[in-house]
């Protein structure tokens, strides 16, 4: 059962989906997942390996085909948009990647720049300065000329935010953003994320399975468990929810599952097994 | 219980089936590909997405100008190698004053457009497989798509249009080093100048011969950029997949360009 909290149908949803149901193959990712990103909020997505975040961002950022339902983005129905239409609302959405993305051919510089040089039709110099307003946003001020490759983890993952901000986004979408940093750094994105939310006031989603980051910037928090919706609340709700799962998650215990020993040995040998002396195995 | 095992013959005729619709599907992809190219280049202003005149200078020189160097040692080894070749063998019938006629025929119309497409394909449609293939493990492309950018307009475009343009150029400039390497040395064996030996190919070839092979050049430049795209944007796992659809891209390029002389050659001696 899930639980969902905190104002589910405010007006002033940036995101709102419907429904979605996605599958890879034959194999069903996403199994009708409903929820909203208000306007100015950080909402963390959160969910142990397979659960289906990724999968569910990548939709939020109009990448991946989906099987049903029905996704609003800045009130835009993006099954009804033309490819312009698209390419338009495309320019009002960020995003950093987990390895950063950036474009190894160019510099740091002309990395920040590309949206601007793509979307916009100001000089050079303009472009200069902007771009070194938003290096100097995430800290990496004097930084321009390097290339991707002679950046540290934490620099790559600033600058991919330097980026995804450039343009000034109304979403701005981040995939494990602590990933594989240490804690230190790790603590000085979130602090990123904080300052970027409220200093140019854009609602931000985030995909994350680190908790002390999740708790530490999130407005709201969704919890998926294999392609359901789990919990939709805060960050005080889910801290009370009863739900085992849920708590399993918070005490950061292994997720186990229940497997009787014939479809355990048909996983391991391929081929269907016949038992009736074991009873179940715990995986 | 068990099932029973899938028979060998089933097994091949399943796994023959799969590779042929493998095979189906990239030359679909090839197509659709030539097809977007070719949209995004004619109407991608109308959609605020040109392509760059700047990328594509950038794929010209990485193409065409930084290739020079070891074309022009390549196609002047061969023009030796068949002016040595055509000395000797028209030699045991005392024919060898003609040995322009071979040289330049088999040159303009066969060896320039040949080597010059192995070579752009082992340089070029390898280094664009790679290229595209870690941008795809790197998220780059997705990076583009939500950067609103259209990676076909902005990394496919520039590469296909600088190898209309330089694959064919190369060829024209590799005909005249293999003529002139083979010239220099038939002076040095026979005597023969090198003005007596242009004058002897020029009133030997005609325009139909150069663009022959301008012809083909063109389309082996196609060939290689859309061989090297599609495998490349195919790519799947880590770096060992990078390497896989770059060694794919090359050997399916070099057997496509030759398939396609061979054909060429068939069809022009058809005509």
């Amino acid at each position: 059962m899930s639980e969902i909290h905190a104002g589910t149908e405010q007006t002033g949803d940036v995101i709102r989906v419907r429904d979605l149901v996605t599958h890879y193959g034959s194999r069903q990712i996403l199994n009708g997942i409903s929820m909203e990103v208000h306007e100015g909020e950080i909402m963390v997505i959160m969910g142990g390996s397979g659960s289906g975040k990724s999968t569910l961002l990548r939709h939020l950022m109009a990448l991946e085909t989906k099987t049903s339902g029905q996704m609003t983005i800045l009130g835009h129905n993006i099954d009804d948009l033309t490819m312009s239409e698209m390419s338009d609302l495309r320019k009002k959405l960020g995003v950093a990647f987990q390895g950063g993305a950036l474009f190894s051919s160019m510099t740091v510089g002309e990395n920040v720049m590309l949206p601007l040089y793509e979307h916009t039709k100001l000089d050079r110099a303009t472009m200069d300065i902007m771009m070194r307003l938003k290096l100097e946003v995430v800290e990496l001020g004097g930084f321009e000329d390097l290339m991707p490759a002679e950046l540290s983890g934490g620099m790559i993952k600033r600058a991919a935010f330097a980026r995804a901000c450039v343009m000034d986004p109304k979403i701005l979408f981040c995939d494990e953003p602590s990933a594989g940093l240490d804690p230190a750094v790790a603590s000085a994105l979130d602090d990123l994320i904080l300052r970027l939310r409220d200093a140019l006031g854009m609602s931000i989603v985030v995909v994350t399975h680190e908790l002390d980051s999740a708790f530490k910037i999130a407005d709201r928090m969704t919890v998926l468990d294999r392609g359901d919706i789990l919990f939709i609340g805060t960050p005080a709700e889910i801290r009370r929810s009863s739900n085992d799962r849920i708590q399993k998650i918070l005490n950061r215990e292994p997720d186990t599952e229940e497997m009787d020993v014939d479809s355990y040995l048909e996983r391991l040998t391929g081929e269907k097994a016949e038992s009736d002396m074991y009873g179940s195995v715990q995986l | 219980m068990n099932e029973s095992p899938i028979h060998p013959v089933t097994r091949t005729l399943d796994s023959i089936g799969r590779k042929t619709v493998t095979a189906v599907e990239e030359i679909g992809n090839g197509a659709v590909m030539i097809g977007q190219s070719l949209f995004w280049l004619v109407l991608g202003p109308r959609y605020g997405q040109p392509v760059r005149p700047g990328s594509v200078v950038v794929q010209m020189m990485e193409t065409g100008i930084y290739a020079i160097p070891i074309l022009t040692l390549l196609n002047a080894a061969i023009g030796v190698m068949l002016a040595i070749q055509g000395v000797y063998m028209l030699g045991i019938f005392g024919a060898e004053n003609h040995v322009a006629v071979g040289v330049a025929f088999t040159i303009v119309r066969e060896f320039a457009p040949l080597i010059t497409g192995i070579l752009i394909a082992g340089r070029t449609g390898s280094a664009l497989a790679a290229r595209l293939a870690t941008m795809r493990i790197n998220q780059e492309l997705d990076a583009l798509h939500v950067m609103g950018i259209n990676p076909i307009r902005f990394l496919v475009v520039p590469s296909l249009f600088a190898m209309v343009i330089m694959v064919p150029l190369l060829t024209f400039y590799c005909d005249v080093i293999g003529l002139l390497a083979a010239g220099i040395y038939v002076e040095s064996s026979l005597g023969i100048t090198i003005s007596a030996f242009f004058d002897q190919v020029t009133s030997l070839l005609s325009p139909g011969d150069l663009f022959h092979g301008l012809g083909k050049s063109l389309l082996f430049g196609v060939l290689i950029c859309i061989i090297g795209v599609v495998n490349g944007a195919s790519v799947t796992g880590g770096a060992e997949g990078v390497g896989k659809v770059t060694t794919r891209s090359v050997v399916q390029a070099i057997s496509a360009i030759v398939l396609t002389d061979m054909l060429f050659a068939y069809l022009a001696i058809q005509g």
